[in-house]
Parts: C-alpha cells; structure tokens; sequence
C-alpha cells in the first residue's frame, strides 16, 4: 500500500551495492551525547568504586565502598539490634522462657541456626539422630529431657576430658565379666522386657543374670536410671539396636558415647555462648519430645 | 559514492515541534479520556473503604510492608499473586486486540506519555500562547518577558510532576496520613525520593522529551505493526481525494486539483511533527487531531470531510476502484480480533472464576518427611506436619483442627494445650502438628496411610480439608 513518494526527501548516504541505496536516517543527536555521558560516568565509575582488577585484588576506589564491609555492618546492626534479646536469653529463668513470647521465638530461630551449625553433624538435620547418637524428637532422655537438662548437657557434654561437670558414666565390657552363655540368655532377656520376640528360656536364664550384673544402673524391670546415663530398655527406642547382634555387641564391649562440652568455658574450638546454649536448648525442647 | 564529497552526517539535531490548538470531535474524545484516565490516577487513593478495624480502610492500597494488595472488596495475598500475572496477560492481550482492530489508540490515547504530554502541550499553550507565538518566543533572544514564560510554565510543570509523584506514594500507604507527614517533613525518605524521581520523569518525559520518547525509547512502535494488517482502522491520507495538492486561490477553480489546498493545519496540529499526507510512518501515533483540523478546513472551503480520516489499507483499494467499501464492523469483527477477544476472555472468565472459589478458610499443610516418622517409647509412630492456617479476615478467627473420623491417629498442636489455633487478623499462622499412630495401630505399621485434616472456623462452622499421608514404621 505505498503511498506517493516521500514529500520529505530522505538523503542517502551515498552508499551502494548491486543498485540498493542506503537511506540516510540520521540518529537524534542527543542520542549521541547520552552515549559521551556514559563514558563519562564509566570514567567516573571505575575511580569511584573498586574496578580494575590487579594482580592481587582489585583497585579500592576511591568511595572506600566494599560489598564485604557492608554486609559486616548489616550483621553489626542486626546485632546491635538484637542486643537486648540476647542479654535478657542469656540471662532467662529456662523453665519460664514459653511465657515471653517474643524471646522464646527469638530464642527458637536462634536455636534452629546453632544446631544445624553445630549439633546437625551427630543428630542430624532433623535432629533424628542416628545409630549412637540420640534422636532428640521422641520422648526417651538419657539424661533428662527439661529444658534445664537439655542446657546443661549441652553446656557440658557427656563423657568428656574437658568439662569438669561432664557427665560421665562407663558401662562395663561384660564380655570380661560374663561367659558366652550368660551374655546370650541376658540379651534374649533384655528382648524379652523390651517387648521383642525372644528364646523363653533363655530369657528366664538370663533374668538372674540381669539382677545380678545390670540392674544396678539400668532398674529392675529396665526402666533406666538418669543418674547414671543408664538408658530404658523395656522400651521401642535403642540407641544402638536391638536386635540379638548388636544387643550381644553392646554387653560384650559396652558402649561409651562422648559429646562435646560446648561452653565457650570448655570448648577447644570457640564453642557456644551461654545465650546461644539457652537458644538451642529452647529449640530442642520444642522439637515435640521436650519435658 | 565520489570520496570527494563531504559525507553526511550521521546525526540529526532535534527539531521542536510547536502543536496548533485544534478544536473537534477528536480533541474533545482526548480531553474527555484525559479528564477520565487522569482523574482516575490522581483521585483513587483517597477512597475509603471499609474493613474492619484491624485493617487499612482504603479502597486500593499496594502494603508492600505487609505483603498485601487491596482492591476494594479484594485482597490478594503474595501467594495468589497469580491474579497480578493474569491482569497482566489480560493487559497484553487486550493491547493486542485494541491495536489490530484499531490500530495505534493505546498510543494516541490513552498511553500516560501522550496523555500528560498533551497536559503539558495545554499549560504551554496557556502560558505562552499558540503555536505561531510560542515559534517567536522560541526564536526570541532571553529578555525578561521570554524569562517570566519560561519560569512560569517550568513551576506549572514541576507542580503537574509533582502531583504525579505524589499521587503514586498514595497508592503504597494510608493516602491521608501521608499527605499530612509529607507536609510536615516526617515522611519515610523513600516517599520523597519517588516523588522526587517521578516529578522529575515526568517533567522531563512531558516537558522536553516528548515525541522523542515515543520514536526512539518506546519498543511499542516497533512491535505493533506485527498486529497491524490491512483491516486494521487506521489513519490515512486520501489522497486519490487531496492529490494533485494545490493551493486554493479566490475565483480559480482548477478541475484537475484535488482537494487537498496544501494549508499544512494538519502538520501543524501534529504532537509528533510530521505530516500525514506522507503515508504510513512509524512516528504517527493515531491521536486523530490531523482529522480534525482537516475536517475544519474541508468545511471553510466547503468540501466533504474525511480527506484525513481512519480508514482501513483495504479501503483504499476499494475507494481507488470507486467501489464501496466494507463497513467499519466488518473490518473489526475478523478471525484476528476475535481470537484476542476469546483469549482475553479465557484468560479474565479464569481470573473471575478463580477469585469466586477462593476459599474462605485456607490451610496448607506441609508433611515434615525429616525424618518420616519418629518412635516414642511406648512404640506409637509420630509424623509432623507443618500447617499454615491464613486468616483472611479483618477480626483473629478460632480454628479448631482434626483428622477424619475413622482412623487411629490423635493429634496435638506443639506449644499449645488442645487443637484450637487463633490467628490474628489478616495474617498467617503457622503450627507444628503431631499426628499419633498408637502401637500396633494399622496406621502405625502400614507404609503409607492416606488422612484427612480438617479445620473448622468455631465462629462460623466453615470447615476445610487437606488431604495428606502418614508414614508408618515397616520394619
């Protein structure tokens, strides 16, 4: 549909191959200072703020801006923040923390960071635990399961050399103290408490057995003892197993599970400050096993 | 080329366009779409709509703080932002079919930069007069005369910005409160950096750039033409009518000379500068004011209207070969168009639809699968869900939550004594749920069990479901 020719004559500029003629629409000449400015400002730019990259580095600019030092001031404005939050968890009643609401869940999404930082190496992500390391979700403590317990197993540990307060407990190797025998007829009698499918009579066998040399520490019945790390066994949770192999491996070599103290006081490696340990103890109370 | 000419250049200075006033049915549409588009822009943020207590009370509300878009009886949640997705789509399509069947309206009419362009082209008319004075004034040397112009349609502009600038703020926060911390000075900086930036835009943007924004930094120029075809009403020239183009002298009356009596009104009325008569070109932004002037001019010199006119390229054809051309419906009403329409009105019936069945109760539940299940020491089998209960309402709502009837499994809410969940006004809680399998329970023992939440409104009875899986102990 062209219309008449062009009233308005468009120059070419003089360019032409195999009889096409280059139309000369020449570019808006602000178009072209817009260009100039950008040099300029890339000029300006690159002096301004770090650029040209050097051997070691790069050149700082003369601003001094640094994305490192900004994100640093961030995390010193969230802390500072954040400062009156953690001096009133470090100093917090545990058993009373529920009630300020905004500080237990200050205290909860604090505890989330410290334990994927620091406990999800042994008790897992989801804090499940795996074979010797507690599952932390269900409602079976070695130790106790307040929060109060839970702060000050974290704060100590178990069964460590650097903690004065560890707590510290060590099973017998029976495999020292009883025959072959006796160790077959007390697991198919730990079973047997335990609810499991079990040999009868071996199990009536090893019943002496077990008054004799476990009920010490581990009860009558099984029910465990606290004070002595001693965990329930006519229960569905085991930390190692409970099946006939592993059950006979336990009595035989014992077990000695050993965690870190993680006070700043007895850690090697930096450990937790006492309101990061009140945080993470709140965090795995809540995680539904709590007492 | 001989290398001894001097090659030309490359660049082209701006060349300032000083529109006419024109007067006509086509002028008075585009005041009319003015007053409308731009009342709407300016007015909306100050009408109130009611609530609640515990929730902003006015009618279109962006609370970017909260996470909320308020539409009058809408409130879209930044999980359904879906519905802005859509209007989107609707809008894009809706561009689509208004530029296939009518060619370039968006650009000519309703766009913002020809809309306050045209707001602007009216204050400088005002303050400096038509176009033959504001070309003296152009070409005046500075004198205090041209200075006090100069300055007073300047201020006009920078306040016409400024209210841009400030009607925008309106829509992200309580408009009056705002206005009145604007005016004291307690305004958040951010509030005066956007009122700042958008009187400036649009200063420049309405003021300075003008044409220019629209022939070399909007891609929209560029694009339509894909939706443009020979049905498409646009504007034309008729110059099988006008041409040969003849100035038209008293008592001479030429048989062979067109219509056209070459009087330039309608380049001079043209906001872009250019002329009609040319044909199709990329600047033309359909603002129809060429018809009017011409019209006026054919209606001096006594001639019919519409040697400038919309027409569609078809019509052409026809009206060369003095055949009638196709009616104006029937240039509209094709596969093209309507199958914009059909897609426009899937895309808004879904919307609609979508927004009637927008629950009133809405629960999400998200099965924690770290671990899959947990064994307490009695032997039950535990499985955690996270549910997140919205309360969409202006008032905190009780939620009281279950499980289907039939099965085996308790539930208990982590922190909370019971099941029942109170969420506070317009907002979303989130509760850690467990779900308890006794021993032996087939739930407790099976791999995967289908079950059912349900969440109950105690206030109203509203009940919702989410259906989800337990996870049993197999070994």
């Amino acid at each position: 549909m062209s219309k008449k020719p062009e009233k308005k004559e468009v120059g070419t500029t003089g360019h032409v191959w195999d009889g096409i003629e280059e139309l000369n629409n020449p570019l808006p000449r602000w178009w072209v200072w817009i260009f100039y400015a950008t040099i300029v400002w890339g000029i300006w730019y690159s002096i301004a703020y770090p650029a040209w990259p050097l051997l070691k580095g790069a050149t700082e600019g003369y601003l001094g801006y640094s994305t490192r030092a900004e994100v640093a001031a961030d995390i010193a404005a969230v802390d500072a923040k954040n400062a009156d939050l953690v001096g009133k968890l470090e100093a917090a009643d545990l058993t009373a923390l529920s009630g300020d609401a905004e500080l237990y869940q200050f205290a909860i999404n604090g505890g989330r960071a410290v334990f994927a930082a620091n406990c999800s190496q042994c008790h897992g992500s989801g804090a499940a635990g795996a074979k010797g390391y507690p599952n932390l979700l269900d409602n079976d403590w070695l130790w106790g399961g307040s929060i109060e317990d839970i702060a000050f197993s974290v704060t100590n540990g178990i069964r460590n050399e650097h903690s004065p307060d560890a707590r510290w407990t060590e099973m017998p190797a029976f495999g020292e103290i009883l025959s072959k025998e006796e160790i077959a007829a007390v697991v198919e009698h730990v079973r047997a408490i335990s609810g499991q499918e079990a040999d009868a009579a071996l199990a009536a066998a090893g019943e002496t057995v077990y008054l004799d040399n476990c009920a010490a520490c581990h009860g009558d019945a099984g029910e465990g003892l606290r004070d002595m790390g001693a965990p329930t066994l006519n229960d569905a949770i085991w930390l190692y197993g409970g099946d006939v192999a592993t059950l006979t491996e336990t009595v035989t070599n014992a077990r000695f599970g050993v965690m870190p103290a993680w006070s700043e006081a007895y850690h090697p490696a930096g450990g937790l400050s006492a309101a990061e340990i009140n945080a993470v103890a709140a965090y795995v109370h809540q995680l539904g096993g709590g007492e | 080329m001989s290398s001894s000419e001097t090659p030309p250049s490359l660049y082209a200075a701006h060349e300032p366009v000083f529109p006419r006033r024109v007067s006509g049915f086509f002028r008075s549409l585009k005041w009319w779409i003015m007053a409308f588009t731009l009342g709407i822009y300016y007015l909306t943020p100050w009408i109130r709509w009611d609530r609640g207590p515990e929730m902003p009370d006015q009618a279109v509300l962006v609370d970017l703080a909260s996470r909320r878009f308020f539409f009058f009886w809408i409130e879209i949640w930044p999980h359904e932002f879906y519905f802005v997705a859509g209007l989107l789509i609707m809008a894009g399509l809706g561009l689509f079919l208004f530029t296939s069947a009518l060619g370039r309206v968006w650009c000519g009419y309703a766009c913002p930069q020809t809309v306050w362009t045209d707001l602007f082209i009216l204050v400088e008319r005002w303050i400096e007069g038509d176009r033959n004075a504001r070309v003296r004034l152009w070409n005046a040397k500075w004198s205090l005369h041209k200075a006090r112009l100069r300055v007073t349609k300047w201020t006009l502009w920078a306040l016409i910005g400024l209210a841009t600038g400030g009607a925008w703020v309106f829509y992200f926060t309580d408009a009056p409160t705002l206005l009145v911390n604007l005016v004291q000075g307690t305004a958040h900086p951010v509030a005066y950096t956007t009122m700042f930036i958008l009187t400036a835009t649009t200063f420049f943007f309405g003021g300075v750039a003008r044409e220019q924004v629209c022939i070399y930094a909007c891609p929209w120029p560029r694009i339509q033409a894909a939706m443009m075809d020979e049905d498409t009403i646009t504007i034309g020239y008729r110059d099988w009518r006008g041409e040969p183009r003849g100035k038209l002298r008293k008592g001479e009356v030429d048989p062979a000379q067109g219509d056209c009596i070459d009087c330039m009104a309608c380049v001079n009325v043209c906001p872009m500068g250019i002329d009609i008569r040319n044909g199709q070109q990329m600047e033309c932004i359909t603002c129809g004011l060429c018809i009017d002037a011409c019209d006026d001019m054919m209606a001096k010199i006594g001639k019919p209207r519409g040697l400038v006119d919309y027409l569609a390229l078809k019509d052409e054809v026809d009206e060369r070969a003095h055949r009638k051309h196709a009616p104006i419906m029937k240039h509209i009403f094709r596969p093209r168009t309507i199958l914009y329409t059909a897609l426009w009105s899937l895309v808004g019936f879904g919307l609609l639809f979508a927004l009637f069945i927008r629950p009133e109760i809405d629960m999400t539940v998200a099965p924690v699968r770290n671990p899959t299940f947990i064994v307490q020491s009695d032997g039950t089998v535990r499985n955690v869900y996270d549910i997140r209960l919205r309360n969409k309402q202006g008032e905190p709502r009780p939620f009281g939550l279950s499980v289907n009837t039939g099965t085996n499994l308790s539930i208990h809410v982590e922190g909370i004594d019971g099941t029942l969940v109170i969420v506070p006004a317009d907002e979303m809680k989130q509760v850690r749920v467990y779900v308890d399998a006794p021993k032996g329970s087939p739930e407790s023992t099976t791999d995967r069990s289908p079950f059912t939440f349900w969440v109950t409104d105690l206030n109203s009875q509203d009940r919702a479901s989410v259906g989800t899986i337990f996870n049993g102990r197999t070994n």
